[in-house]
């Protein structure tokens, strides 16, 4: 195929029929992205029981409504089950020991079990919103909160969760609980010092991280109307993504740093800005098995970028290069 | 207010690297001591204030604060009667949080941490007029990170931490040997005032033998993990530097003495 012919093929009309659709994925990614932010930003621990536990809370919120139940009390089974997946996690790092990383693989690399137990032994479960109907039509309160066939109302109820879950890790941060957490991310020997049981507060982050990266994945289930026992793979890359994504942009913006609950709003941002991205890459026609090498390649970028900034002011290189260039200066 | 009593610990047993740091070490402060505790590197100094701390557990007596025997307490439980500082100006505070966040902080230790607001309005005005003690200025930056402060202001933000919710014990392990001495002069007379102003138990490690006689009511050498020398009251203001080294050579030779006879 010729260029030209490539580029007539490519029709900006359908780039911007896709944009809701990704907009409304970005919002449930974006929640799940706050998740990855208090454990990989806040508590200073890589969390990577969130694949995991991203298939479970779609899974739990599927089944949930298959047996007929209301699609809220569904995403609050998700919920629960996310916070039981990070309170492993965190007493396997804090009461057996083992390193944050590895007690956080142990976990999502266990989930798989549960994912494929609680779906029935099925590697993916279909629920339609045809049947079930959306929850503001004539279902009792019943139906789905949102999905992928009403991309307006999905994206409506998308930011009224991600708003109502800013203000709450605005206020929960805020209290004095919430503190201690940040506290123990940010200095565990002063936090210990000052009486804070750092044990408790890594378990507690753990699950409140996890509980939310699950409500995002019953959020996801709903909207995509299936679970899939592989909908969870990678989801910390792109949460990852997200994360520095939002974080880039609200530095870019607030110079002189922002409120908590902005620096939140971004993260959210963040996820919208990275699936409105992927929307050009499929539009484009690139090759979409490459889209996860790119995702990564785009990530480690980004968190490279402190650290060569750092060295771009002061290196070894460049120390030995000056002091080279002095000693040839003086003996001329 | 403080009883150590028979305190040992051991590092690494039964390794090549086996280090009795303490060894029945016996301790007894009253009310209102300002101790503070010299002695030659590996003398057990710090080791005895991390005993205390809980920082490990120990392998045999007790630590007993104003009656209540801590020995088996964590040291995040124990912080409910002990206010700290460190040698490394960055280890007291956490960096990323505000300087009242810092502060509020420590106003909760020892007490439940709930969901009420971290920190209140009335808290503010309480952290406002003790930052105006310190009279670095810090008073109208409150909502300033303590990463951007210096190692001086630092350590001068984490003493008026410790201090503010009134500590059974005041710990001290080489609180100014990270600052420049101008800064570690101003740093040790805060100290001084917030011991005596509060009427606070204290053990101060110091390397400076001048700081350790004038400082405190009450001092204590360190040698091989037990207290070879302590002087108190009217014989430590009369006290000399010269008079503690050569007390220093005659103890720790009257040990080497008493061990000869021992292995004898």
């Amino acid at each position: 195929m010729s260029a030209a012919a490539y580029f007539a093929a490519l029709n900006p009309a359908n780039l911007f029929r896709a944009m809701p659709g990704n907009a409304a994925q970005g919002i449930v990614w974006g929640l799940m992205a706050l998740g990855v932010y208090l454990t990989f930003r806040v508590l200073d621990i890589a969390d990577l029981t969130v694949d995991g536990s991203f298939t479970t809370g779609g899974a739990c919120a599927v089944m949930m409504i298959l047996a007929g139940r209301p699609a809220w009390a569904a995403l609050l089974v998700s919920l629960a089950a996310g916070l039981a997946a990070g309170l492993v996690t965190g007493l396997l790092h804090t009461r057996l020991g083992i390193p944050a990383i590895l007690a956080g693989i142990l976990t999502q690399f266990s989930l798989w079990s549960v994912n494929l137990r609680i779906m029935k032994a099925a590697a993916n479960q279909a629920v339609s919103v045809d049947k079930f109907g959306m929850f503001y039509k004539a279902t009792r309160g019943r139906g789905f909160l949102l999905s992928s066939r009403f991309v307006p109302q999905a994206i409506g109820v998308g930011l009224a969760l991600a708003g109502a879950m800013i203000a709450v890790l605005y206020w929960y941060f805020g209290t004095e609980q919430g503190s201690a957490i940040r506290a123990t991310g940010n200095n565990p020997a002063m936090s210990r010092a000052q009486g804070i049981n750092i044990d408790s507060m890594k378990v507690l982050g753990l699950a409140v991280s996890n509980g939310l990266v699950a409500l995002s994945g019953g959020l996801m289930a709903q909207f995509q109307g299936y679970a899939d026992i592989n909908m969870g793979r990678g989801s910390i890359v792109i949460g990852l993504a997200a994360v520095i994504i939002g974080e880039v942009l609200c530095d870019a913006v607030f110079r002189r740093g922002a409120n908590f609950a902005v620096r939140l709003g971004f993260i959210v941002l963040g996820g919208v800005i990275y699936y409105l991205v992927v929307g050009v890459v499929l539009w484009l026609k690139l090759p979409t098995n490459d889209l996860k090498l790119f995702t990564a390649v785009v990530v480690a970028l980004f968190l490279a970028v402190p650290y060569l900034q750092k060295k771009s002011k002061s290196s070894f290189r460049q120390a030995g290069r000056a002091a080279a260039k002095k000693e040839a200066a003086s003996r001329a | 207010m403080l009883d150590l009593n028979h305190v040992s610990k051991t590092f690494n047993p039964g390794t090549v690297n086996e280090k009795k740091a303490l060894s029945d070490l016996d301790l007894h402060l009253r009310e209102g001591d300002f101790v503070t505790v010299i002695g030659g590197n590996g003398a057990g100094k710090s080791t005895m204030l991390n005993a205390v701390a809980g920082v490990w557990p120990v392998d045999g007596g007790s630590i007993v604060i104003d009656g209540h025997d801590v020995t088996g307490l964590p040291e995040y439980r124990r912080a409910a009667f002990i206010g700290r500082v460190f040698q490394d100006p960055m280890m007291g505070t956490a960096p990323s949080m505000q300087i009242e966040e810092n502060l509020a902080l420590a106003y909760r230790r020892g007490r439940r941490r709930g969901l009420s607001w971290g920190v209140t309005r009335a808290e503010r005005e309480l952290y406002r007029q003790k930052l105006h003690t310190l009279g670095l200025g810090l008073e109208d930056r409150m909502t300033v990170k303590v990463g951007l402060l210096s190692g001086g202001q630092r350590q001068a933000l984490t003493l008026l931490m410790a201090a503010l919710q009134k500590p059974k014990l005041l710990l001290l392990d080489e609180h100014t040997a990270a600052l420049d001495p101008a800064t570690a002069a101003k740093v040790l007379e805060l100290s001084d005032r917030i011991v005596a102003d509060s009427g606070l138990t204290a053990l101060m490690i110091t390397h400076n033998m001048k700081d350790a006689i004038t400082h405190g009511n009450r001092l204590i050498m360190m040698n091989e993990g037990r207290i070879i020398l302590d002087i108190r009251g009217e014989e430590k203001k009369k006290l000399t530097k010269a008079d503690l080294l050569q007390k220093f050579a005659e103890v720790s030779g009257v040990q080497e003495e008493s061990d000869q006879v021992l292995l004898s």
